[in-house]
């Protein structure tokens, strides 16, 4: 009995994560090399590779892994400069400064899907307006477009500048107490012997913060790859039809929805999504490492 | 270089509502003579920091000024006054070695000032021979004893040849041992060099140790200054006289009565001139010889036998500092009669303190046999 | 050098400085002005009234004629009441399960003895790395086959436990001197009762940055609900929003489904103006978005 009394405590916790972490790890391996799978009959031809090869075709998917690559080569290394940005000019004032860190944090609380809406309502053009942003765009001679449903650049850029406008509060948190962290004492000896602004940036605070902006960029990757409700939030849950879908928002379309009932390429697509996290994680790793060595 | 700080004031403003202003130095003037060690002394909080941040220029005073020689640095940036700073944390750049670390001052100078590399790896190298880490070049700080990293902060500090070498509580981060061998080390180094320099610390053992002349400070008030020896002699007041010496100074309630010293009901001291007062009355560790017939009795409470001397440990209802602790001669045998022991004391080491000011007033007696 | 060397170089530091300041203040103020002004804009908009807003080419930045008409829609036209209350009950009942299962477990990692600990802590960290979108596939046809989709059980139960914040509170509790367990198993108490009594306590702060970094995550989440869920009556402020967006009051009535946006944002605001110190300790401890 008093053996056993630890893994009553721990019962619950691994019931759950087996339940719903292990075995659907397992099994998401073996939808996706089942062929055929029919989900209404609960069964398949055989097995084989199938699946990966009809998703690696399938032009939805390649539009949205088109998406997701641009999404993420803009976002990452932007939302990381301005929140680097942010930060040091944050971590260089002394007055307001808890009131700016608070607003900057509040879109970090906000729920995605409803403030999508106002960022849709500010970019669309309809047929009673074209909407504040256009409308800005003419004031200062542009021409308007219709970032929501028109072309495919200004579709992105809405996407990408709401991403960043969403991911912006946790980076700003981090590198602050990163910059925060950082021991006074550097500051006055650069001071002292005359070192200039950037200088002392780059020789010194940088590479003493190098390892929480490797972190950001890692986690700033994994989030980025995994992009969906900001999409949904901005134009609506049929992606696929606004060419805007991402791969999580394609695997989704196949398990459920107009498209759904397809768990194998669901699956299928699942793992390559993992594969390319995994390989880039992988690499960044590696960078880091060879960067600290 | 002469270094003179005039009225020197540095105010805080307090936020809380209807706070005073923190004063952390409150109208210093002293005057550093060129190429001398000065001792910056305090307990924490006596502003000492401050005054080494007005100096270098990382802070700017409220009021006064600051003078390197002839020139008016009072609100000069700290990086065009010339001056090197040790930090008690070294500040050492972890991702550098120890040469990228000492020559990252010289790669900031610009314009005329600028040099060539083999100037700079010169100047490096000598700095490095000066602080003896000339083989450990290609460490990183953190692949160093906390010594070793100390002089590499000490060289880097001395590269760019400062006029002014100032050093903030440099030895309180080493152990025991360490700490009294880069005591020796900085005083060569600043022998070496003839480099004005100034040395904050809270450790008086310390600054009295190495220092050509101690500034000791309270509050953000000047308390005095002074060669070590003539401060722990004829301490200004009786603060100084409590934070010098280690033990501590014994101090008493006593009175002066018709020139005589009362402690208690006993009469200890002759002290005529001296008007008749309540005061407080100072005595040295040191300043109390084993006398079965001496004036002074205390209660023994016990002998702490510590090799070269003996120190005894008593007590005395006047004592307003503890414990009475008194150092005498290991030969001594110390035996109490009724508990009580006997001492007669040396009037050098007795200072007596008026009640009003805290400072302290000397007698003839003190005069002549001190000497 | 001269003293009149030493003025200019004086003056130059100090205009240089004052510069640098007004343009850091000037950028600080922009991007506050970037992130608050959406939220200004959903207020706005959602006090103008239908054909104000409609007849607005030009949109005005202001309104002088507000209206809580919009809000009377946005509660009567659509379910929004119980998409307000479904998301208050599932992140209640979710968070308080969580809780129960995190502490339990953090408990046994941190305090007790057992074979296999540290291997089976090793697992449970490497789980951290799993994704969910990997195991969302099969909890949909789990959850799908044991006939759970629109209840709130199926909504609730994948989300009970966090491998993360068992992580967290197990290194938590390690803080705890183990005097202190060794104490309390002298006079004789039990390891329950010292979980309760004294852990518990001892690390509230902890729990409940936990807490509301939970409620947080579950007021957000879309994915999930979206699967398991296609009848009204269980969906969640997110799908309901969605919902709203594609059939609501009819695609072009802006202002109530500003209105509906305003609603289920308040609460979050809130709860993050009373906690935003904790909250913002919390995530830069490690959370991540979602």
């Amino acid at each position: 009995m008093r053996k056993l009394r630890p893994w009553l405590y721990l019962l619950p916790a691994i019931a759950f994560l087996g339940v719903f972490m292990v075995y659907p790890l397992i099994d998401v391996m073996i939808y996706s090399v089942e062929e055929g799978y029919n989900s209404a009959s609960q069964t398949y031809f055989g097995v084989g590779l199938y699946n990966f090869r009809y998703v690696l075709r399938d032009p939805y998917f390649i539009q949205a892994l088109k998406n997701t690559f641009i999404l993420v080569i803009i976002t990452v290394p932007l939302s990381t400069g301005i929140g680097l940005l942010i930060a040091v000019a944050l971590n260089s004032i002394q007055k307001l400064k808890d009131l700016f860190q608070t607003i900057f944090f509040l879109p970090y609380v906000t729920n995605t899907l409803a403030v999508g809406l106002v960022f849709m309502i500010l970019f669309k053009k309809t047929a009673y307006s074209d909407g504040l942003i256009n409308v800005l765009i003419q004031a200062f001679g542009g021409n308007g477009v219709d970032f929501i449903d028109g072309p495919y650049w200004a579709k992105m850029f809405v996407l990408c500048f709401y991403t960043v406008w969403v991911v912006l509060p946790f980076k700003i948190l981090i590198l602050t107490s990163a910059l925060a962290s950082v021991n006074p004492d550097y500051y006055k000896a650069a001071k002292i012997d005359g070192t200039s602004r950037w200088r002392t940036f780059y020789k010194i605070t940088l590479p003493m913060i190098s390892p929480m902006i490797f972190y950001l960029i890692i986690t700033g990757f994994i989030g980025a790859f995994k992009a969906y409700s900001d999409a949904v939030a901005l134009f609506g849950t049929d992606l696929n039809a606004a060419g805007m879908n991402t791969i999580v928002g394609y695997v989704y379309d196949m398990l459920y929805g107009n498209g759904g009932g397809y768990p194998s390429y669901a699956s299928a697509a699942a793992l390559i999504l993992f594969a390319i996290v995994m390989t880039i994680t992988c690499i960044n790793l590696l960078l880091s490492r060879q960067n600290d060595a | 270089m002469k270094v003179i700080l005039e009225h020197l004031t540095k105010r805080y403003p307090n936020h809380t509502k209807g706070g005073a202003d923190v004063i952390a130095v409150n109208d210093f003037n002293f005057e550093i003579p060129d190429g001398k060690l000065i001792g910056l002394l305090g307990p924490s909080g006596c502003g000492k920091s401050t005054t080494l941040n007005l100096i270098s220029g990382l802070e700017t005073p409220t009021e006064g000024k600051i003078w390197f020689g002839e020139d008016d640095v009072t609100h000069l940036p700290p990086e065009h006054r010339g001056v090197g700073l040790v930090f008690q944390s070294y500040a050492l750049y972890p991702h550098m070695t120890v040469r990228q670390n000492i020559m990252f001052p010289l790669q900031n100078l610009k314009g005329k000032d600028k040099l060539s590399k083999e100037e700079m790896n010169a100047k490096v190298e000598e700095a490095a021979k000066l602080v003896q880490i000339d083989a450990l070049m290609e460490r990183k700080p953190g692949q160093m004893s906390g010594g070793q990293q100390q002089r590499v902060a000490i060289a880097r500090a001395l590269v760019k040849r400062p006029r002014i070498l100032l050093l903030d509580e440099p030895l309180s981060n080493l152990d025991a041992r360490l700490r009294l061998q880069t005591r020796e080390e900085i005083r060569r180094i600043q022998m070496e060099t003839g480099i004005t320099t100034v040395f904050v610390t809270h450790d008086q053992e310390e600054a009295m140790s190495i220092s050509d002349e101690i500034v000791v400070m309270e509050k953000g008030i000047l308390q005095q200054i002074g060669a070590p020896q003539n401060v722990y002699d004829e301490p200004y007041n009786l603060f100084v006289a409590k934070f010098l010496g280690t033990p501590a100074i014994n101090v008493f309630e006593g009175e002066v009565k018709n020139g005589r010293l009362w402690i208690g009901d006993e009469n200890v001291l002759d002290v005529s001139g001296v008007e008749d007062q309540p005061v407080s009355v100072g005595i040295r560790p040191e300043g109390f010889e084993l006398s079965e017939n001496g004036p002074f009795h205390t209660n023994l409470v016990q002998v702490e036998v510590m090799g070269r001397d003996t120190s005894v440990v008593s007590t005395h209802p006047c004592c307003v500092s503890g414990s009475i602790r008194s150092i005498i001669a290991a030969e001594n045998t110390v035996i109490p009669v009724d508990g009580k022991v006997g001492f007669a004391l040396k009037p050098s080491k007795v200072h007596i303190f008026s009640k009003k000011d805290t400072l302290r007033i000397p007698y003839p007696e003190q005069q002549r046999k001190g000497l | 050098m001269t003293t009149n060397g030493y003025d200019i170089i004086e003056k130059k530091s100090k205009r240089s400085e004052k510069t640098r300041k007004i343009i850091t203040y000037i950028g600080l103020v922009f991007w506050a002005f970037i992130v608050l002004f959406p939220f200004y804009w959903m207020i706005l908009t959602s006090v103008k009234t239908y054909s104000s807003y409609n007849s607005e080419y030009i949109p005005k930045f202001f309104t002088l004629s507000p209206t809580i008409q919009n809000y009377i829609d946005a509660f009567t036209a659509v379910p929004l009441s119980r998409y307000f209350l479904n998301t208050l009950f599932f992140a209640i009942v979710t968070t308080a399960a969580m809780l129960i299962v995190i502490i339990l477990s953090a408990f046994a990692f941190a305090r007790l003895e057992f074979k296999g600990r540290n291997l089976l802590f090793s697992f449970f960290l490497s789980l951290m790395m799993i994704p969910n979108e990997l195991v969302i596939i099969t909890n949909f046809v789990t959850i799908t086959n044991l006939g759970l989709r629109n209840t709130f059980t199926g909504l609730i139960l994948p989300s009970i436990t966090s491998v993360f914040y068992i992580y967290l509170l197990k290194e938590n509790f390690e803080q705890i001197p183990e005097e202190l367990y060794k104490a309390a198993k002298v006079d004789g108490t039990s390891d329950f009762k010292y979980l309760m009594k004294v852990m518990i306590p001892i690390c509230q702060p902890t729990i409940v940055t936990i807490t509301i970094l939970k409620v947080i995550e579950c007021w957000n989440s879309y994915v999930w609900p979206r699967l398991i869920t296609d009848n009204e009556a269980y969906f969640l402020v997110s799908n309901g929003i969605q919902a709203i967006r594609e059939n609501g009051f009819g695609r072009e009535n802006i202002p109530a489904m500003m209105a509906a946006v305003v609603v289920i944002s308040v609460p979050l605001v809130i709860l993050f103006l009373i906690f935003h110190k904790k909250i913002m300790a919390g995530v830069s401890r490690g959370g991540t978005k979602g």
